[in-house]
């Protein structure tokens, strides 16, 4: 028999039984459907934290205190501000150094209050991590050394704050001291995870040192000359830092970030898919269930055309057809939801959601897969069927 | 004028091995706890090409065994069946299922259609097993439908034809493929009398046209009797083999 033969055939028999083709190919499709749009979500995910890991800018060398691991919390810090000297003077440059020291806290102005992520930084710190401001402008270096008491506001914490006057030149107060605005950030837009980059609030790190009662520095980040030069500049950071044991701070890299959050998510997409494809699978043994019923019921079919020439062969390929016609219909169908999903979800959830080949090829190709396996066992038996027993069942 | 012969060789008569031959055949079912079966018990007679040959023999004489047998859809356990001189054993499932497809013409008491396909499609069915292509399946069972007589009835589906109509089908069905020869199995059981002296008149026309022999396995008498020859079966073993009319 031909295979155009073959599945014309197959065709016929799903359209004759048009209801139970349908509810039988919903298990698929609504597998289909899960698979593709918990990947889409999941690579959603994936490509927006490393955009916003990205968004700090390239060539990033990030120093942190302690032996770093992504299972852990960060230990308690270790750094002075000495150490940001040293690394400056290491590196040759003090102007792609910068560090930070952070902290949450409310800050009010007026009868406003709004709780922020306050960041004291040094003055090099909007060129290092990229950040641009909208008015006004940055402390100095002066500012720094002071420790004046001078802010910059993230956009949505000036917005909340100052709705209808200019913010540069007011005062905020924080943690009870009182500061004065001498500018504004540049928005970055909402980000899904994380701590929102819109609502921090920048201040000397002197100035915020003494706020929190504190001599330590959280983090300081290096601005490498570019991306050949990171290995070596990182080895220079390491020598400044002679001071501490090997495993008492740690330099990462952007990369080296983006590669460890990218795997956990590319994991956690694959583990999505998994428990979707679980669905499927539950579809699959539908289809197995509804063939079997097509064989019995068509048992004498089965006869009548071995009778008439159809070999073992024929009759297996007939019924494969008509099991991969299912899973491979529903999985087209469940495709075309799942996009149109995943669309919906992007365009009017707090969640991105990214359609990739691959899923759309593992979604079709597994749909298909889903049909020969489940299809193959009922199709055997119906080409194994002795014609002379198959003709005579009632 | 003297006749002239082109030919130097002079045309040997072919001597056609009988379509169907079966030497001692037995067949048992079952065994393990179950009795054994013995449907046929040493069954030997042939066909050859272009007879017309009623099996008779009450229900339980081993009728439907020998039909299975001489129709290639099952192997005999004991003994020998040939299909022009082919010995069935040496021929897998697939072989089998070949032979049934070229040479034999199955028709069955309950017409054996397909549903929701038309009489076309469903007369063109074997033709699908011969890879052929759809046009000239189509054709085929369009000329076989015609020579049965339902040239006006090829997109009818079998629920809108009568049970006559639908057995006729049934054997352009039969015939769309040349076979040898054609088994009808109580092929009037499922009509009333004068229908089924249609069918009867139908079957016994295309025997003497086409040449194709007629293999009625029947307990009906009457069906019996419009044979030439006429082989009665009793618990597995033919009781007589004769030309019908003969004393």
């Amino acid at each position: 028999m031909r295979l155009a033969e073959a599945l014309r055939v197959a065709l016929q028999a799903v359209v004759a039984n048009r209801l139970r083709a349908a509810l039988t190919t919903l298990g698929v499709i609504i597998g289909v459907l899960a698979v593709v749009l918990l990947v889409a979500i999941g690579q959603g995910a994936r490509q927006e934290i490393t955009g916003a890991i990205e968004g700090l800018g390239s060539n990033l060398l990030i120093v942190v205190p302690g032996d770093v691991d992504f299972s852990q919390a960060p230990p308690r810090s270790d750094f002075r501000l000495a150490d940001v000297d040293r690394v400056g003077r290491a590196i040759g440059d003090p102007g792609r150094v910068s560090a930070q020291v952070a902290s949450g806290d409310n800050v009010r102005a007026g009868g406003a209050s709004v709780f922020t992520t306050l960041f004291g930084i040094t003055e090099t710190y909007p060129e290092v991590v990229t950040r641009e401001l909208d008015r006004g402008q940055l402390f100095s270096i002066s500012d720094v050394v002071t420790a004046r008491r001078v802010a910059v506001l993230g956009a949505k914490v000036a917005a909340e704050l100052f709705p209808d006057t200019d913010p540069l030149g007011k005062t905020v107060t924080i943690g009870g001291l009182r500061f004065r605005v001498v500018g504004v950030l540049a928005s970055v837009g909402a980000s899904l995870f994380g701590p929102d980059r819109d609502e921090q609030v920048l201040v000397p790190i002197t100035a915020a040192q003494r706020l929190l009662g504190t001599q330590r520095v959280d983090a300081m980040f290096v601005k490498a000359r570019s991306t050949d030069t990171i290995p070596d500049e990182a080895e220079r950071v390491r020598e400044a830092l002679s001071r501490f044991e090997e495993d008492e701070f740690s330099i990462l890299t952007q990369e080296e970030i983006i590669g460890v959050v990218g795997d956990i998510l590319q994991l956690l997409t694959f583990v999505l898919a998994a428990i979707a494809g679980i669905s499927l699978l539950v579809g699959g043994v539908g289809v197995s269930n509804i063939m079997l019923v097509s064989v019995s019921e068509r048992t004498r079919e089965i006869g009548l055309r071995k009778a008439l020439g159809a070999r073992t062969r024929d009759i297996t390929l007939q019924f494969l057809l008509e099991a991969v016609v299912l899973t491979g219909s529903g999985g087209l169908i469940g495709l075309a939801a799942g996009i149109g999903l995943a669309r919906l979800v992007d365009a009017f959830a707090p969640v991105p959601a990214v359609i990739t080949g691959w899923s759309v090829a593992l979604a079709l190709g597994v749909s298909i897969g889903v049909g020969v396996f489940f299809g193959v066992w009922p199709a055997r038996r119906a080409g194994k069927l002795d014609p002379v027993v198959a003709l005579r069942h009632e | 004028m003297t006749p002239v012969h082109d030919d130097v060789t002079p045309p040997v008569p072919a001597v056609r091995p009988p379509i169907i031959e079966a030497r001692d055949v037995h067949k048992r079912y079952g065994g393990g706890l179950a009795p054994d079966v013995h449907a046929l018990r040493g069954v030997t007679f042939s066909v050859d090409h272009g007879e017309h040959l009623a099996i008779v023999g009450p229900s339980g004489s081993g009728k439907s065994t020998l039909l299975n047998l001489l129709g290639a859809l099952d192997r005999p356990t004991e003994g020998v069946v040939r299909f022009e001189g082919e010995d069935v054993r040496s021929l897998d499932g697939d072989q089998l299922a070949e032979l049934r497809n070229r040479r034999i013409g199955f028709v069955f008491q309950s017409f054996q259609l397909l549903p929701r396909t038309t009489a076309l499609d469903n007369v063109a069915l074997p033709l699908v097993y011969r890879s052929l292509g759809r046009r000239e399946r189509t054709a085929r069972a369009r000329q076989a439908l015609e020579a049965v007589g339902l040239a006006d009835r090829l997109d009818h589906r079998p629920t809108e034809l009568s049970g006559g109509q639908q057995q006729r089908v049934a054997i352009a069905r039969a015939l769309v493929t040349e076979p040898d020869v054609l088994l009808a199995d109580e092929p009037t059981g499922n009509l009333d009398t004068v229908t089924g002296s249609e069918v009867m008149g139908l079957l016994e026309r295309l025997n003497r046209e086409r040449q194709v022999a007629l293999l009625v396995i029947t307990h009906d008498e009457e069906v019996a009797s419009r044979a030439r020859r006429r082989i009665e079966l009793r618990d597995g073993r033919i009781v007589t083999d004769q030309p019908v009319g003969a004393p």
